[in-house]
């Protein structure tokens, strides 16, 4: 193993700004969408007051969610001691910042009154897990900011593990409150369960380390150097773990729904008689996000080639995305049960299943918040040193033999 | 209960600091009574075009020890009448764009069925100005909030339009703005992109009439609203409360509203 060398990223200045100006372009029209819909006012949304959190809010839980787990890897190296992932704890750091800033950014503009945003900042109530998570979201930038300055600075470097630490403590309670801002709801049938907050954080780990991945294979073939299969096949296993994990909180989840007799019409409503959400949550969800990439980071035939754990995370996270919506819209799309038991109707949509139909401006929004990661991800590596030289098998595996050449004389 | 009372009026001193800061910081140079906040008047104090100082009920702060609430007789709430929400919309200028799924309602009538039994009724229901109100709880700016007198109300000016008191309310009882309004009342500020709901026609309450709706029905139809302080023991709704069985909706989620029903027990 060779000590690490960082470096800029050393695309061509030409290539640089065409791929700076592509992601301005999308995120642009993501901020103009948003623009559009305060202007017009929210009617020309899919939203309305029923569903009243729509598409930006799909893509900007899943990316704060995945935001923390993309932090993962580097607690890896700095809490847990996997040097194999050393080389990438600062890209780690640096993806999770602007995967947060993204989420932030698009749930920001879908504010009734973006405008307002500096009295969401100086007015609090110190009730509303809302509120936590304005400090939970701004902490997670600062404290991962100063870990990635201890790794950085090479003077600071006896005080990555604690920084290492202290970040990774702070992602767990960033998507615990994340989680729990729908497992606070009394509310609603779907939520009121504080098994959301252990289940999103499941969640975060093979959102956040399934777009990393895809993300270091993208990087390093766009910047041509050394990738071994190692990493990613140790990212492979890590990967099927995490899947696992959230697959297990989410069996818990609808289980004991399924058991309360006073849950079990949101269950069937989200399990069979949904529609196109229960497609979401079973072909989405299930078996893209969950049983696919299982099968081909199980299967001892697939399991080994690094193709196939790139495959499995784009299965993560299109099952990321699928999860998010039935988690979002699934829970307002089932009535509030104002009368248990009872039939209900009224001129107000009481007692009927909410229908959504999200339109262009809301995707364009939420593809604009992963427009406006990207940017911060391409200027930061463009401005610090963030991308490691080498991730080749003899750079980074503390196993690694080179292969043996056979002479004549030996068979 | 008495607890309950003492955070609400912490919370009270709180706003009342902020306004107070935030008036001298305009330089406004208003003189505003002791006691008095912007949010006790209802709407009227709090649009923009007004003075601060013209407060519907002369400047009284609301009163700590009363609760405001209502008792519906669903017995005398017949189901075609909606005599309730008409006068609701004309009190409060509830002037719709013909979009069901968008426009804001304060308040609608329900209409309920046993399928076991068969039962029938309908009554309606609006914001349920609870005394544990989950739409306060988790308002981030504070902008959702409950008076002394336990009226549930909305900050328009510090409501961010997030949306997550509707997402909390069990009642369905807040809608959102969802695009540019006219004819507006000045008693009854609405704005694109935020939240709002039933005020229990505070502005007439903070000057010793009823809501709109408890007048209208009382009036026009077969008076099934009784509104009053549930904590003044000699009070009409008081003694009613006291003698006939009522029901509060979900009164299982602890919310304790300040809506009562007579005649729903299925």
């Amino acid at each position: 193993m060779k000590p690490t060398v960082f470096q800029k990223l050393p695309l061509s200045t030409g290539a640089y700004y065409t791929a700076l100006f592509s992601l301005a372009v999308i995120a642009g029209i993501g901020v103009l969408s948003a623009y559009y819909m305060e202007e017009n006012g929210h009617w020309v949304t899919g939203m309305n007051n029923q569903i009243v959190w729509g598409l930006p809010h799909v893509f900007a839980v899943f990316l704060i969610v995945a935001a923390s787990g993309a932090l993962n890897v580097a607690s890896l190296s700095s809490v847990f001691g996997r040097t194999a992932y050393k080389p990438l704890a600062r890209l780690s750091g640096l993806v999770a910042i602007a995967l947060l800033i993204g989420g932030l950014t698009v749930l920001v503009l879908d504010l009734g009154r973006p405008d307002r945003l500096i009295i969401a900042m100086t007015e609090y109530n110190f009730k509303s897990i809302f509120a936590w998570n304005i400090f939970l979201y701004t902490g997670f930038i600062v404290v991962t900011a100063i870990y990635l300055w201890m790794m950085m600075e090479r003077r600071m470097n006896p005080f990555i593990s604690i920084a290492g630490t202290a970040a990774f403590v702070w992602r767990l309670a960033l998507t615990t409150g994340t989680g729990l801002i729908f497992g606070f709801l009394i509310a609603r049938q779907a939520y009121d369960a504080a098994i959301m907050a252990p289940m999103f954080i499941a969640m975060s780990f093979a959102f956040g380390l399934a777009i990393f991945q895809l993300f270091i294979v993208g990087i390093f073939q766009a910047t041509d150097r050394p990738l071994g299969d190692y990493i990613i096949l140790r990212m492979g296993r890590l990967l099927r773990i995490f899947i696992v994990g959230q697959a297990y909180f989410v069996i818990v989840y609808h289980l004991a729904n399924l058991y309360a007799a006073e849950h079990s019409g949101v269950e069937t409503f989200i399990l069979t008689s949904g529609g196109t959400l229960s497609q979401v949550f079973w072909i989405g969800q299930v078996i893209i996000g969950v049983v696919l990439p299982l099968i081909l980071l199980f299967n001892t035939k697939t399991k080994t080639k690094p193709l196939h754990v790139s495959m499995a995370s784009i299965m993560v996270i299109i099952g990321g995305i699928s999860a998010m919506y039935v988690v979002i819209i699934g829970g307002q799309s089932f009535p509030l049960v104002l009368f248990p038991g009872m039939d209900v109707s009224s001129s107000f949509f009481d007692g009927i299943i909410n229908t959504y139909s999200p339109r262009l401006p809301e995707l364009l929004l939420g593809v604009g918040g992963i427009a406006i990661a990207l940017l911060i991800i391409l200027v930061g590596m463009r401005i610090m040193d963030f991308l490691p030289s080498s991730l080749a098998d003899r750079d980074i595996n503390p196993h690694h033999k080179p292969p043996t050449v056979l002479g004549p004389n030996e068979k | 209960m008495t607890k309950c009372k003492n955070e609400t009026e912490k919370h009270t001193n709180l706003k009342r600091r902020g306004f107070l800061g935030a008036v001298a910081a305009l330089g406004a140079g208003a003189v505003v009574a002791p006691g008095v906040m912007l949010y006790q008047t209802g709407g009227a104090g709090a649009t923009a075009d007004n003075k601060v100082t013209e407060f519907s009920n002369g400047g009284k702060a609301a009163n700590p020890n009363t609760r405001w609430g209502l008792l519906v007789d669903t017995n005398k709430c017949p189901k075609d009448c909606t005599v309730c929400v008409s006068a609701c919309v004309e009190e409060n200028g509830l002037e719709g764009k013909g979009r069901p799924q968008t426009d804001a309602q304060w308040i609608r009538k329900i209409d309920i069925k046993n399928p076991t039994t068969g039962f029938q009724t309908s009554l309606p229901v609006m914001c349920q100005h609870c005394d544990e109100p989950p739409c306060v709880d988790v308002c981030p700016t504070g902008a959702s909030f409950k008076r002394a007198d336990g009226i549930v109300l909305v900050d328009k000016h510090t409501c961010i339009g997030c949306r997550y008191c509707m997402m909390a309310c069990p009642y369905k009882a807040r809608s959102f703005v969802h695009e540019t309004l006219g004819n507006q009342k000045p008693w009854a500020p609405r704005g694109k992109g935020t939240v709002e709901s039933c005020t229990f026609c505070v502005h007439r309450v903070d000057v010793g009439r009823t809501p709109a709706c408890v007048e209208k029905c009382s009036r026009d139809a077969g008076g099934a609203m009784t509104f009053g302080d549930i904590n003044d023991a000699g009070s009409e709704i008081s003694m009613l409360l006291k003698k006939l069985g009522t029901q509060q909706i979900r009164r299982d989620l602890g919310t304790n509203p300040g809506v009562y029903y007579q005649g729903l027990s299925t």
